[in-house]
C-alpha cells in the first residue's frame, strides 16, 4: 500500500468534562474508504472536525501525506487537500448552486470568477459524473442534490481527502446507491474518503477498511469488513453483544384506527388523495415510501393537526376526523412525531416539561389549573430512570440532550400512557443499533400489549422486521399492502417507485 | 388645488427629493452591509450624529470641508468597529449594543460639541458645500438643474447605490459578505473568516453611516444641532426591510421616503395652513408604517441576522 495521504496521531479533545476523542489514531491510502463507526457520541464528528479544522485539538498531529501539518481553520484543511461534508449541511439556501461553489475562491480581477467556476464545474462533471444546474437556488435542490453539492464544493477545492459524516442518514434508499457509486468511482481515481455511519451494511458493502470508536476512543479496528459479520461490528460498537429483539407470533384484535378514504388540501408537502388503511390491535403496520410522498400529511392527519377534506378517520369505533389533537389523545392515540427537535420537544425548556407537555391540563401534572412541579418532576425522574435517558437531571434543557436520549425521552412520555394507537415518524433515524435495538424492543413490548403501532420509515429492513403488515405510501396514495411474510426489499423498493402497482386495499 | 400642485411638481421639489434622499441612502446602504452580513446595526441613529458632530467640528476648526468629510467617515468606522467588537467578537446581544451604541454616541457627541464651542444662543454655522453643477448634462430640462446641479456628495451616493450593488453582487468579498449573513457556518468550511468579513461589513456600514452625518452637517443644514438627525437613523433601518436588503431597492426606498418628506414640506408651505404643521410631519413616518406592512410580509431577512458565531458551540 502507498504512503498515508492523512495520518492522525495521538488525536485528544475535550468539550468541558466530556472526553470526546482519546489518544485516536487513523490513516487513510490514496484510493481507499474508510468506515469511521461508532455508536451516538461515540466522537465521530468530533474527530473529523478537528481534521478538518472547525476544532482544535488538545493534543496530537496531523500528517498530511508524511509531512506534519498544523491545521487551525478550514482554510488550512482546504490547503491541505481535505473536504468535508457535514452530517447538517453547510449551504446558504438563498444562494445558487454556483455562488456556494464560490465562496471562499478568489475572484478574477476583483470579480466573482464566474466563468472560471464554469469550466471547473463542467470538468468534475466529467470526471466524477456529479453535475447539478449552477443557476437553481440551494433551496430549490432535494436533499440528495445538496449532498451532491456538498461533494462538488469538496472536489472543487481540490480536495485529496473526503470526509462524509453519516451521509446516508438524510438519503432515501434508491439515493443511496447513486451515493455509493460516485464515492467508489472517486476512490478508483486516487481519492482518500472517510465514510461515517453506523449502518452496518452500508459499511460493510463500501468500505475497505474500519475504524471503531466507542467512548472516543479507538475501539477496534476491522481490516475486511466485507468479510466480516455485523455481529461483530456491532459488538465493537457497543462493547457487548447486540441479540435481534424476538417477535413473537402476531395475534392482531379488532381494528383500533381506520382511515376511510381520506384526502387533504392545504399542507405543505405532498397532500393524501383517497387514503385508507387500518390497524388492528397487537399489530404493527409498516408505512414505506420515499420520503416527501405524503407520509407528513398521513402522521398529521392521524394525530389531529391536519383536518382532513374528505373521508373518515375511527379510533375503536368512533368517528373522530375533526378532532383536535388533545382530544385524540384523551381517547388513546400516542404520537412520536419526525421532527424531535421542533415538533417533538421543547427544546429550550427542562426535559420534564417536554415530557409531560401533551398532558399538562391534566390531573396528573395540575390542581386547579396551576402545575404541580413535584409531580412533573417525579414522573420525569421516574421515566429517566425506567428508559436509562442518560442526562444530568430532569430540569436539565432538553435540547442539550443526545439524539437518541430525545428518542427514548419522547418514547416514554408516550408509552407512560398505554396508548391504544401509537403512530411514530422515522422512530430511529440517526440512532445507533443499541438505541435503536431498544426502541424496538419497545415497540414489540406494546404490541404484545395489545396496542396498534404505525411505524412510518424509509428504513426498509427496520420496517421488515417489525411489521406485521407494509403499506407502500406513493404520490399521497397508498400503492398497496403486503403482509410480512411476502415483503422483501425489492419488492418494497419497486412499488415505492411507483412501478408494481398492487390493486390490494390496505 | 391646481395651485398647490403647481407649487409642487416643479425643479425645485425634484431637487428637494435628491437632497432629503440623500443622507438615508447613504444610511441605508450602510445599515443594508451590515446587516447583510448578519449584524443588525441599532447605532445607526447615534453613529449619524456622532459623525455629523465631528465632522462638522472638523470642518469649522480647519476650513476644510473634505477634511470634514474624512473626519465624519473615520468617526462612522470607527463606531462601526464598536459595535461589531461587541456584537461579533464578543458575541452579545445586537439588540442592546446597538442602542447602546446610539445611546453613548448621541452622548459623546452632545458632550464634544458643548466642550468645543460652548453654550451659544446662535449655534456656530459653517460654509458649507456648494452645488456643482455637471457641465451637458445640468442643461437637460427639469433633470440638469434637479439631479446634476446638486452637492459633490449627493453624486457620491448616487454612484453609491451601482457601486454597493457591485460590491454585494459581483465580488468575492460581496458573496462572502452574503454568505455570513446566511449561513455563517458554511463560509467558515469553505475557508472564509465569519469574523473578519462582518467586521468589514459593519466597519464599511460605519463609513457609510458617517457620509450620511457628513452631509447632514456640512450640505444641508450647514450647522451642528441637537436635532440634526432626527430619526433617519431608524427610519433607514425600515427602508433596508422594505428595500429587501438590497441595494438598488434599498435606494429606491430612500427615494420614496423623500418624495413623501419633501411632499409634506411642500403641503406645510402652501395653503393647507389651517391644519397644524405637525400633522404633515406625520406623514412620511405613516407612509413608512403602512408600506411596511405591506411590503415586508414577502420581505426575508438573512436567515443569519442577530445570530453570533461562535465556531466550537452547536
Ligand atoms: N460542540 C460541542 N460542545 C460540547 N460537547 C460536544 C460538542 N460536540 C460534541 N460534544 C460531545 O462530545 C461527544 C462526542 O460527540 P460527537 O463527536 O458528535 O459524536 P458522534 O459524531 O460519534 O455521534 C458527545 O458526548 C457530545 O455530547
Ligand atoms: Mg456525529
Amino acid at each position: 500500500m502507498s504512503a498515508p495521504l492523512i495520518e492522525m496521531r495521538g488525536i485528544t479533545k475535550s468539550f468541558g468534562a466530556v472526553k470526546a476523542n482519546e489518544a485516536v489514531d487513523l490513516s487513510v491510502a490514496p484510493g481507499e474508504i474508510l468506515g469511521l463507526l461508532g455508536e451516538n457520541g461515540a466522537g465521530k464528528t468530533t474527530l473529523m472536525n478537528v481534521l478538518f479544522g472547525a476544532y482544535a485539538p488538545d493534543a496530537g498531529d496531523i500528517l498530511v501525506e508524511g509531512k506534519p501539518v498544523a491545521i487551525r481553520n478550514s482554510a488550512d484543511a482546504l490547503a491541505a487537500g481535505i473536504g468535508m461534508v457535514h452530517q447538517h449541511f453547510h449551504l446558504a439556501p438563498r444562494l445558487t448552486v454556483l455562488e456556494n461553489l464560490l465562496i471562499g475562491i478568489p475572484g478574477k480581477s476583483g470579480r466573482i470568477d464566474r466563468a472560471g467556476g464554469l469550466a471547473r464545474l463542467a470538468e468534475i462533471g466529467r470526471q466524477h459524473g456529479l453535475s447539478l444546474d449552477p443557476n437553481l437556488p440551494v433551496s430549490a435542490l432535494s436533499v440528495g442534490e445538496q449532498q451532491r453539492l456538498e461533494i462538488m464544493k469538496a472536489l472543487f477545492r481540490g480536495a485529496k481527502l473526503l470526509i462524509l459524516d453519516e451521509p446516508t442518514a438524510v438519503l432515501a434508499p434508491s439515493e443511496v446507491d447513486g451515493l455509493f457509486a460516485a464515492l467508489r468511482s472517486m476512490a478508483g481515481q486516487g481519492l482518500g474518503i472517510i465514510f461515517i455511519s453506523h449502518k452496518l451494511n452500508e459499511v460493510r458493502a463500501l468500505t475497505h477498511r474500519c475504524v471503531v470508536l466507542r467512548h472516543g476512543k479507538v475501539a477496534g479496528r476491522v481490516d475486511d469488513p466485507a468479510n466480516t459479520t455485523s455481529a461483530a461490528m456491532a459488538e465493537l460498537m457497543c462493547g457487548h453483544e447486540i441479540v435481534p429483539p424476538t417477535k413473537a407470533a402476531s395475534a392482531p384484535g379488532a381494528s383500533v384506527l381506520t382511515l376511510d378514504r381520506i384526502s387533504t388540501a392545504g399542507h405543505a408537502g405532498t397532500p393524501l388523495r383517497d387514503v385508507s388503511l387500518f390497524v388492528r390491535s397487537g399489530e404493527i403496520l409498516g408505512i414505506a415510501g420515499v420520503s416527501g410522498n405524503g407520509q407528513r400529511a398521513l402522521a398529521d392527519v392521524i394525530s389531529g393537526m391536519l383536518p382532513p377534506r374528505a373521508g373518515t378517520m375511527t379510533i375503536t369505533g368512533k368517528t373522530v376526523t375533526q378532532f383536535a389533537p388533545r382530544e385524540l389523545q384523551a381517547l388513546g392515540l400516542g404520537r412520536i412525531p419526525e421532527d424531535r427537535m421542533t415538533t417533538g420537544l421543547v427544546t429550550n425548556l427542562p426535559l420534564a416539561d417536554s415530557m409531560v407537555l401533551p398532558r399538562i391540563g391534566t390531573k396528573a401534572f395540575s390542581r386547579k389549573g396551576l402545575l404541580n412541579p413535584a409531580a412533573i418532576r417525579a414522573f420525569a425522574e421516574e421515566q429517566i430512570k425506567a428508559y436509562d435517558i442518560r442526562c444530568p437531571g430532569p430540569m436539565v434543557r432538553a435540547g442539550a440532550l443526545s439524539g437518541g436520549n430525545l428518542q427514548k425521552a419522547l418514547l416514554a412520555r408516550e408509552l407512560a400512557f398505554d396508548p391504544k394507537v401509537l403512530i411514530v415518524s422515522q422512530p430511529t433515524r440517526g440512532l445507533d443499533i443499541g438505541a435503536a435495538r431498544f426502541i424496538h424492543e419497545k415497540f414489540l413490548a406494546m404490541r404484545a400489549k395489545g396496542c396498534g403501532i404505525i411505524v412510518i420509515g424509509e428504513d426498509l429492513e427496520e420496517l421488515l422486521m417489525l411489521s406485521d403488515r407494509i403499506a407502500v405510501m406513493y404520490e399521497g396514495r397508498i400503492a398497496g399492502t403486503l403482509s410480512g411474510a411476502e415483503a422483501t426489499v425489492a419488492k418494497l423498493g419497486l412499488m415505492m417507485t411507483g412501478a408494481g402497482h398492487t390493486e390490494k386495499a390496505a | 388645488m391646481t395651485a398647490v400642485f403647481e407649487q409642487i411638481f416643479q425643479v425645485g421639489f425634484l431637487a428637494a427629493i435628491i437632497r432629503i434622499a440623500t443622507p438615508l441612502a447613504f444610511a441605508t446602504l450602510g445599515e443594508m452591509f451590515s446587516e447583510r452580513a448578519g449584524v443588525l446595526n441599532l447605532g445607526i441613529e447615534g453613529i449619524i450624529l456622532l459623525s455629523a458632530m465631528t465632522g462638522f467640528t472638523a470642518a469649522s476648526l480647519s476650513g476644510s470641508l473634505w477634511l470634514g468629510v474624512l473626519v465624519a467617515v473615520l468617526t462612522g468606522m470607527l463606531m462601526g468597529a464598536v459595535h461589531a467588537l461587541f456584537t461579533v467578537a464578543l458575541g452579545l446581544s445586537q439588540h442592546v449594543c446597538g442602542i447602546g451604541v446610539t445611546l453613548f454616541s448621541s452622548g459623546l457627541a452632545y458632550f464634544l460639541y458643548r466642550l468645543i464651542f460652548g453654550q451659544q444662543s446662535v449655534p456656530p454655522s459653517i460654509k458649507g458645500f456648494k452645488p456643482v453643477a455637471i457641465p451637458l448634462l445640468s442643461d437637460i430640462p427639469i433633470l440638469g438643474p434637479a439631479v446634476f446641479s446638486q452637492f459633490t456628495l449627493v453624486y457620491l451616493a448616487i454612484i453609491a447605490v451601482p457601486l454597493a450593488a457591485f460590491v454585494l453582487y459581483r465580488t468575492p468579498w460581496g458573496l462572502s459578505v452574503r454568505m455570513v449573513g446566511e449561513n455563517p457556518r458554511a463560509a467558515d468550511s469553505a475557508g472564509v473568516s465569519v469574523i473578519a468579513t462582518r467586521f468589514q461589513a459593519v466597519i464599511l456600514g460605519g463609513a457609510l453611516m458617517g457620509l450620511a452625518g457628513a452631509f447632514l452637517t456640512m450640505a444641508q443644514f450647514n450647522a451642528f444641532t441637537f436635532g440634526v438627525v432626527s430619526g433617519r437613523g431608524w427610519v433607514a433601518i425600515a427602508l433596508v426591510v422594505f428595500g429587501r436588503w438590497d441595494p438598488w431597492r434599498s435606494a429606491g426606498a430612500a427615494l420614496l421616503f423623500a418624495f413623501v418628506d419633501a411632499l409634506q414640506l411642500r403641503m406645510q408651505a402652501s395653503g393647507l395652513g389651517h391644519i397644524p404643521y405637525e400633522a404633515f410631519l406625520m406623514l412620511p413616518f405613516i407612509f413608512t408604517i403602512v408600506a411596511m406592512a405591506f411590503m415586508s410580509r414577502n420581505a426575508v431577512a438573512p436567515s443569519a441576522l442577530l445570530k453570533p458565531f461562535r465556531r466550537e458551540e452547536r
